[in-house]
């Protein structure tokens, strides 16, 4: 009962702040990603007036549960959100933001545009591609940490990547497919390509629109807190030196997000499925055995 | 100043231009002018769009793709008619099969003349746009205050 209360003013809170940390990630991406290509780029907050333009259009979806599904999938990127952050089963976790993603599928299929329905498609393949990876990491973090509850690293003398950091290179690859950034951005793309239309979003228009990115600006956060899981140990520092790589990884993935073509569907999932055997089983193999 | 205008996402279509107006809207989107820094984004998307680039005149077999594509843009929307052939027809105005500028088709907004039109004076059309767009905004909240008061 009282876990299920702390999951839920979690997953308050989470909604609350993450989208805010999000928000400024994501300004961020584009002032650096601007750069990068020579450019001035935006204001920090250009994402905030985004969405707050997006919220003050009309509302013309093209059905009526298009909506409700985004809503669905907000809500358990939230929930996700709240068990991780307040020290949750981490397979939980998983299975939570993967139900998110199953919703927002649900509701590009919803639309029946062609557009949608081959974003959809292909985010379908990029779940399968980064799922493996992502269970191996659960698992590998169980051998590492003695329990799959994130708050279990404070209880550590050295942080878990110590152990698994074979694992977490593997995360890092499958990060970038689920930050759905460019070579990996099938499903849809946040830059001025204007392939397949605008994949998964292409019938999502004005406050539909805005929610889907806010959901995105909370998984960054889920995401990127995974990354600073392998760092945190039982001293207090050790969450300012996640921070720390936290940031590095972002840059990181923002400098691949502006310097790989986007690859076919093929390779993803080949590569994807290969640095999850490599990287998950080699890590888990020795941590078996040894 | 309202949240549109700070985030004028476009989307451009090319009537029967001769490109050059074309590559000059997406030189605006580049590094030399950077239309991003008042928040431009260039969209594939007419649901996503907040101002419509037209280039070149309307005829008879664009038409009705024109107005397809401004009707499914979502309120509050803006059109700017970028160089003088989407303004007036231009060179081609008595060509057999041009109807004339993109006035002829849907409301025009903005008019940005030039042939081609610069880059500059794009910016210029944008910006003048998103006052219009704010304009809209403001008088679309009117009406839903409205609405809900009825109600
Ligand atoms: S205005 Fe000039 S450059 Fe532009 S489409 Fe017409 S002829 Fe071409």
């Amino acid at each position: 009962m009282i876990t299920i209360i702390i999951t839920l003013i979690g997953s308050l809170l989470f909604a609350l702040v993450a989208p805010v940390i999000g928000c400024l990630l994501a300004g961020i991406d584009r002032i650096i990603s601007a750069r990068m290509q020579g450019r001035v780029g935006p204001p920090l907050l250009q994402p905030y007036y985004d969405v707050r333009k997006l919220f003050g259009k009309e509302n013309v979806s093209v059905n009526s549960v298009e909506h409700g599904y985004v809503v669905c999938a907000f809500i358990f990127a939230c929930v996700a959100g709240g068990i991780f952050f307040t020290g949750g089963n981490l397979l939980f976790v998983i299975f939570v933001i993967t139900l998110s993603s199953l919703f927002f599928i649900m509701a590009a299929y919803s639309t029946r545009s062609p557009y949608a329905e081959v974003g959809a498609a292909r985010e379908t393949v990029q779940v399968m591609s980064y799922e493996p990876m992502i269970i191996l990491m659960a698992i590998g973090f169980f051998m590492a940490a003695g329990s799959f509850d994130t708050k279990a690293v404070f209880a550590l003398d050295t942080p878990v990547i110590s152990t698994i950091w074979l694992i977490f290179l593997g995360l890092l690859f499958v990060l970038t497919i689920k930050l759905r950034k460019s070579p990996f951005d099938l499903s849809m793309s946040h830059h001025a390509h204007q392939e397949i239309v605008r994949g998964m979003t292409t019938e999502m228009s004005g406050p539909t629109l805005g929610l889907v990115e806010i959901m995105h600006w909370c998984e960054t956060v889920l995401f990127l807190g995974w990354v600073g899981l392998f760092f945190v140990w039982g001293q207090w520092f050790s969450v300012v030196i996640a921070i720390v790589v936290v940031l590095a990884v972002y840059f990181l993935e923002i400098w691949i997000d502006n310097n790989f073509a986007r690859v076919k569907w093929q390779f993803m999932f080949k590569s994807a499925w290969a640095v999850a055997l490599l990287a998950g089983g080699v890590n888990i193999a020795v941590l078996a055995f040894l | 100043m309202g949240y549109a205008s700070r985030s004028p996402w476009v989307i451009h279509y090319d009537g029967s231009s001769c490109n050059g107006c074309d590559i000059e809207v997406l030189a605006t989107l580049c590094p030399g002018f950077d239309g991003e820094r008042f928040g431009v984004v260039n969209t594939g998307n007419p649901k996503h769009a907040d101002i419509f680039l037209v280039t070149g005149s309307v005829n008879e077999q664009n038409i009705d793709v024109v107005r397809q594509i401004y009707d499914q843009m979502v309120e509050p929307k803006v059109v700017v008619a970028c160089g003088i052939c989407a303004c007036s027809g231009g060179v081609f105005h008595d060509c057999y099969n041009v109807i004339g500028g993109v006035d002829q088709a849907i409301p025009v907004d903005v008019y940005a003349p030039g042939c081609a039109v610069r880059p500059e004076t794009l910016i210029d059309a944008i910006v003048a746009g998103v006052k219009v767009l704010d304009e809209k905004e403001a008088a679309l909240k009117e009406q839903k205050r409205a609405a809900k008061k009825e109600r």
